[in-house]
């Protein structure tokens, strides 16, 4: 940092006396190297977990045992892996990650895609059919946005007890898609609204009604910012505890609880080499969404961050 | 006709946003609503409504849970935006380079925020394992004054949960920051360089300032994750040593299963909502004044070209006389 700053003015003053002389001259000057220097150091201070969690899910107990957090394990092993995806145990129950496995993607699959339709439905209806109170809704949704979701979780629990969803599979699918609601609905309002406006009013005078506009013409336009809402949602869902502990129900528990249980689990020696291995696998998923998206994977997080 | 089936066709709109009216009334309006009329009762297991005014309040800044608890997400809040925030400027700033590789870092460094907090949690608290974390391996090399476990001791278990939390959000604040450096005006940099102000003054004082955007995006994103801090702390401290971590989203979700106190567990949810309900207020009032601003600057611009007007006629109408 001071380096630039002793380095830099001066640079700027001789090259702006010389005025400008083709391309910068490739040098690796001391501020190069602080820049690297430093990228490096963070680059490891953000690896460095993921190399341990590695490393220490291919090892044996013994040689976990001997403290050596970071080196290569001299002893590889593969057995922590099939044992967390097969028989580690939550409590009384021994059939590894799995079964948890299973249930994020029935959580998963649905709420993605009933959250994402419903909010481009809103999205929609909301760019091109506002009617008396329209805005209200929307502005109560994003308000809904900013509210912890400690303060509405219990009458939601009692309604969805009342109801007779609580701890089921589609008490939780519509939980997730409540919850994905206002950032979503913002997503699509604000990508239906930098359309066209001709294209609607067209569609209208050709006689198209709200169903007909929608399906056929604002579906079909909306790829790009599907992907995005899919890219926020799969991951948002699949890394969520809280509504899976509270409102999946016993036989339900997506991963992330079972994970947490696992590792928890205090009976017997603590695995750690599969506690680490069940975590991988648990990441996994993600971090593929992760790494296949790219940039669009950031493109969905400022987007969903920009409220209001 | 054509008006009729307007009319139909609004109807259909209205059917379509039943979704978003329901969460919208249902959840954002009348579950809050519940939750605050269920704070001022005597609920326990289950929801009553038996009366009891502010006594859940009361009792609630009484309970050393509680306050620890407020204390611990302000602390948190604080440490964990600002380091968010710093780290993160710097990171990008130091991505704003011409580096090499610059994609490859940025996976690096935004790869965490892909993971759950759960993930986070349990892999910071294997870290920080006093026997065979990153103590015991730095011990193992050495280095025997090495110190790095800060979850065993009461004082010291928030520091690890601020640790583990910028490790999972920084990039995001870095990209966020980057994609808003990148939008600073090229020109800005040439005028800054013509006067010679060093870079790191120019990135300081000139950029940051430019780009309120990204920042109040990124400052907005961590606000929220802030609050919502659950799973953070069930994976990495369970709210211990004691109570040493414990928040009050962890506060409320407790009473209202595993203590069965509903009547407080609603209360410490309602002064979770009053910190947002004040920003909203200071927000709409900014933006009242603002509005109210634009008005009076819309109403002195109408006066102006009146008045260019009237002088233009002014001297028009002499002329047209002779």
């Amino acid at each position: 940092m001071t380096d630039q700053a002793i380095s830099s003015p001066a640079a700027g003053m001789a090259t702006d006396v010389a005025g400008p002389a083709g391309p910068k001259p490739k040098r690796l000057t001391a501020s190069r190297v602080g820049v690297y220097a430093f990228l490096i150091i963070a680059a490891l201070f953000f690896l460095i977990p993921l190399w341990v969690m590695i490393v220490t899910s291919l090892k044996t107990l013994p040689e976990i045992r001997l403290g050596n957090l970071f080196n290569w394990p001299s002893d590889l092993t593969f057995d922590p892996w099939i044992k967390a995806w097969t028989t580690a145990c939550t409590g009384r129950d021994c059939d590894g990650i799995s079964p948890g496995f299973w249930n994020s993607v029935k959580i998963t699959v649905p709420s993605v895609i009933l959250s994402v339709f419903l909010a481009a439905l809103n999205g929609y209806a909301l760019s091109f059919w506002k009617y008396r109170g329209s805005e209200l809704f929307f502005g109560l949704l994003m308000f809904g946005a900013f509210v912890p979701y400690q303060v509405v979780i219990y009458p939601l629990i009692i309604a969805f007890r009342e109801i007779g969803i609580f701890a089921t599979l589609p008490g939780i699918i519509i939980l997730h898609s409540i919850f994905g609601m206002p950032i979503l609905t913002l997503l699509f309002r604000n990508f239906f609204g930098s359309l066209p406006g001709e294209l609607f009013r067209a569609a209208r005078v050709d006689g198209a009604g709200f169903w007909q506009i929608f399906v056929m013409i604002m579906l079909p336009m909306s790829v790009p910012i599907t992907i995005v809402a899919i890219i926020l949602q799969v991951t948002g869902i699949w890394n969520d505890f809280l509504f899976g502990v509270v409102f999946a129900g016993r036989p339900n528990m997506p991963m992330t609880v079972q994970l947490n249980n696992i590792v928890t689990t205090t009976t017997g020696i603590r695995e750690y080499n599969v506690n680490m291995a069940a975590t991988i696998l648990t990441a996994l998923v993600p971090l593929a969404v992760y790494f296949i998206s790219g940039k669009w994977f950031v493109r969905g997080i400022a987007a969903g961050a920009v409220k209001g | 006709m054509a008006q009729r089936r307007w009319r139909l066709s609004s109807l259909q709109a209205i059917i379509g946003t039943i979704p978003l009216i329901g969460v919208s009334v249902g959840v954002f309006v009348i579950c809050i609503i519940f939750s605050i009329l269920w704070s001022f009762t005597s609920s326990k297991l289950f929801p009553n409504f038996d009366w009891v005014g502010f006594e859940n309040y009361d009792r609630l800044w009484q309970t050393s849970r509680w306050i620890v608890s407020v204390q611990n997400i302000w602390l948190f809040g604080v440490l964990s935006i600002v380091g968010n925030m710093v780290f993160g400027y710097v990171l990008a700033v130091f991505m704003d380079q011409r580096i090499r590789m610059e994609d490859t870092f940025r996976s690096i460094f935004l790869y965490p925020f892909a993971m759950s907090l759960v993930v986070t949690g349990l892999v910071w608290q294997w870290m920080m394992d006093p026997n065979l974390g990153v103590q015991a391996a730095m011990q193992n090399l050495g280095l025997e004054w090495f110190r790095f476990a800060p979850l065993t001791d009461a004082n010291t278990a928030i520091y690890g949960v601020i640790v583990a939390g910028i490790w999972q959000g920084t990039g995001v604040t870095m990209a966020i920051l980057l994609a808003g450096l990148r939008g600073v005006d090229q020109e800005i940099w040439k005028a800054a360089k013509v006067d010679g102000i060093p870079n790191w003054r120019t990135y300081l004082f000139i950029a940051l300032p430019m780009m309120r955007g990204a920042i109040a995006t990124a400052f907005v994103l961590q606000c929220v994750g802030v609050v919502r801090v659950y799973d953070l702390i069930i994976a990495l401290t369970q709210g211990g040593p004691g109570i040493a971590t414990q928040m009050p989203a962890v506060f409320v979700i407790q009473h209202i299963t595993n203590r069965q106190n509903v009547g407080m567990g609603m209360a410490a949810a309602a002064m979770m909502l009053a910190p947002i309900i004040v920003l909203i207020a200071i927000r709409a009032l900014v933006m009242w004044r603002a509005a109210a601003q634009e008005k009076r600057a819309a109403k002195l611009a109408i006066a102006a070209e009146e008045r260019e007007r009237l002088e233009a006629a002014g001297i028009a109408a002499p002329v047209a006389a002779e």
